[in-house]
């Protein structure tokens, strides 16, 4: 890769990141109450934030990846992500505030005033920022290997100790700022190539997507192939590729069929259809209700919350992050459509994660827009894994220092951001054949059937108990992190059991709420007595200031 | 063998509750004005606790009605899908419908249900506020 402006775009994203951290940590140190100084976030600039943060490696490569491997079904993602905050308006957003507060364990104590069910909460934020850690390192190992060449395992480790020493120095502290000033830079970096991706399609005539005849290649390439597969030549033939195998096509071949991936224009461009594909529309339903559900258990969203002045601030806040997140969701489609067409081969060599990166480049050529544009994306790829990693690991070690290691110290807190650092990197470095949006869906699947039943049932049914509570996490919770065991270190499995273990959501969800609301109805003694207590505090406007 | 406990309570024993002073003076000082529904909203009482559980009961049944139009209008999508294909292949402007409905109209969609959301939530609070502020209207 000889493009002289990758290098300078994401040292000079780091740096703009770490500079304007230590700023806000310096402010932080002069204003003793910093939190409540941040309390004051207007709801635009707090959405701003709450949007830089949110759009992680996930949303701003996976995505598109995604939607070249398998066309319109996947389409769901983007739109789940964004209808999570629907979810979290509706249900959660005001009385969550209102609550006061900071975290979900501390959600727990507050409503239900059980100190061992805080315990339970703490476990389960810190598996799901894990969960949600893992894919943002290795997509950022990815990415730099994509850009910049060298190994995987060094890009991780690099982004894993930049993120890390960041947090742990306290620069990440003052999010609200660099994390709005994040997802502008993301959304620049989509937005803007695209008008020239558009453009460049218009003057190549408008090349089909799901061409008749199949894809074919428009330059010459040679593909490294990185997972195994296998591939049906347009001769009929098949050959069983191996990672390191070199192909080589010339421009106007045609694109040999991957195993895995939907290479077939109709199978692409269409809904699966019914009847065979009952497992699909399962899975699909089961994606829908984990992002839509999901949204509202992530640790790192929640924190966010806090720093609204009262209620009605986080509606509006809520509903600008909604349409932000929207907004920037209408352009993955469009690099996963054009990536079709410009990089067929990223479906051979397994890398379709890459397709956001290599898109300019691919079809705007070598010169100096192509050059400066690839330079613009693999900016905003880095943003989006410093800034989602950050929050991420902030709100795992905040969790960590105050609920495991019990004093929550400053010295504490960067103890708990070397653990909270490293396990994921560790993780990270050993599992790096994973589709990066497939393990965040997990993620949301896990969140979805523990924190959102707690959460829904917490703010809007007064029989909750503490002993209901923990056993539909348990329940929930617990099968999903099953799930993800299964999928991510088990054998492959096939048919049913293996769509049910790949999207647990539509099974453990219902699993958790019923667990929930059975045990709470067998133990309705231990419910707390201060309940009508708590849900005035949770639902009256502090316009009463009661 | 023990006696059956009778669990309805001896009317000449003492209740648990405390015994109180009431000072007529204060009673009337307070009077029938917000101040009165204020206190019965913070001390919990059977007219407070109504009014919460109405608040409570108007924003729950608002969030739950929007959620099913979403559910219908968005989640009923795979289905309709699955069950005629010939919707999918049906085009707009050159693009096959699926892709506009899930890739652009999905998210304004999004944005005008919550936005519909926070101007009800909140005239919900309003009626609250000006039920406790002035009960008697």
């Amino acid at each position: 890769m000889a493009n002289p402006y990758l290098v300078p775009a994401i040292v000079a994203v780091t740096l703009i990141t770490v500079a304007i951290g230590f700023y806000g940590l310096k402010l932080a140190r002069t204003t003793s109450d910093f939190l409540v100084a941040s309390r004051t976030v207007s709801p635009n600039w707090n959405a701003a934030a709450i949007g830089g943060e949110y759009l992680s490696a996930a949303s701003f490569l996976g995505i598109a990846g995604l939607i070249l491997k398998y066309g319109v079904d996947v389409l769901w993602y983007p739109v789940g992500f964004a209808a999570g905050y629907l979810a979290l308006l509706l249900f959660v957003a005001a009385p969550l505030r209102r609550s006061g507060a900071f975290t979900l364990p501390d959600f727990c104590e507050v409503r239900l005033g059980s100190r061992w069910l805080r315990k339970l909460a703490t476990l389960f934020v810190i598996f799901i920022g894990w969960l949600y850690l893992v894919p943002q390192l290795q997509g950022a190992g990815l990415t730099l290997t994509t850009v910049a060449g060298g190994p995987y395992e060094l890009g991780a480790l690099l982004v894993g100790a930049v993120v890390t020493t960041n947090v742990a120095l306290g620069g990440m502290r003052a999010v609200t700022f660099v994390q709005a000033f994040q997802y502008w830079l993301k959304l620049t970096a989509l937005a803007v190539p695209v008008i020239f991706l558009a453009m460049q399609w218009q003057s190549d005539g408008r090349p089909a997507v799901t061409p008749p005849d199949g894809p074919t290649f428009r330059t010459t390439i040679t593909v490294v192939v990185e997972e195994p597969a296998t591939l049906t030549l347009p001769d009929g033939g098949i050959r069983a590729v191996r990672p390191g195998d070199e192909l080589t096509f010339a421009a106007g071949d045609p694109v040999p069929a991957v195993s895995g991936a939907i290479t077939d224009g109709p199978d692409w461009l269409l809904p699966s259809a019914a009847g065979s594909e009952d497992q699909d529309l399962f899975a699909t339903y089961s994606l829908i209700l984990a992002t839509f559900l999901g949204t509202m258990g992530l640790p790192h969203v929640l924190v966010r919350f806090y720093t609204n002045p009262d209620g009605a601030a986080a509606r509006r806040t809520t509903l600008v992050v909604l349409a932000l997140v929207g907004m920037f969701y209408l352009l993955p489609t469009l690099y996963g459509v054009l990536g079709r067409i410009y990089t067929p081969q990223l479906l051979l060599s397994g890398q379709t994660d890459a397709v956001v990166v290599l898109l300019p480049g691919a079809a705007l050529g070598g010169g100096l827009t192509g050059q400066l544009l690839a330079a613009l994306v693999a900016a905003g790829a880095f943003a989006a894994f410093l800034s989602t990693s950050s929050g991420l690991l902030t709100s795992v070690a905040g969790v960590i220092s105050t609920d495991v290691l019990g004093r929550g110290s400053v010295r504490d807190f960067r103890l708990a951001t070397l653990v909270a650092g490293v396990v994921p990197l560790v993780l990270a470095l050993n599992v790096s054949g994973l589709d990066v949006s497939q393990v965040v869906g997990l993620a949301f699947a896990v969140a979805a059937s523990s924190f959102c039943p707690l959460l829904v049932l917490g703010i809007w049914w007064r029989g909750l108990t503490d002993l209901g509570a923990a056993a539909g996490i348990l329940a929930g919770g617990g099968a999903s992190i099953l799930a993800v065991l299964v999928t991510v270190v088990g054998s492959p499995l096939s048919g049913w059991p293996a769509t049910l273990i790949a999207q647990p959501a539509a099974w453990t969800v219902p699993l958790a709420f019923t667990v929930m609301v059975a045990v709470s109805m067998a133990t309705r003694r231990r419910a707390p007595a201060d309940v009508g207590a708590t849900m005035l505090r949770l639902h009256a406007p502090e316009a009463l200031r009661l | 063998m023990a006696a059956p406990i009778d669990p309805s309570p001896d009317p000449a024993a003492p209740t648990g509750l405390p015994r109180s002073r009431v000072v007529l003076a204060e009673v009337a000082r307070q009077g029938r004005g917000p101040e009165r529904t204020r206190t019965e909203l913070t001390q919990q009482t059977v007219v407070g606790e109504a009014l919460v559980r109405g608040l409570v009961r108007a924003q729950l049944a608002l969030a739950l009605r929007l959620s099913l139009v979403v559910a219908i209008g968005l989640g009923g999508l795979p289905l309709m899908f699955a069950i005629a294909p010939a919707a999918g292949a049906v085009k707009l402007f050159g693009v096959n419908l699926p892709w506009l409905l899930l890739g652009v109209g999905a998210f304004p969609f999004l944005v005008g249900i919550g936005w519909a959301y926070v101007r009800l939530a909140e005239r919900n609070e309003q009626d609250f506020t000006d039920l406790v502020q002035r009960p008697e209207r």
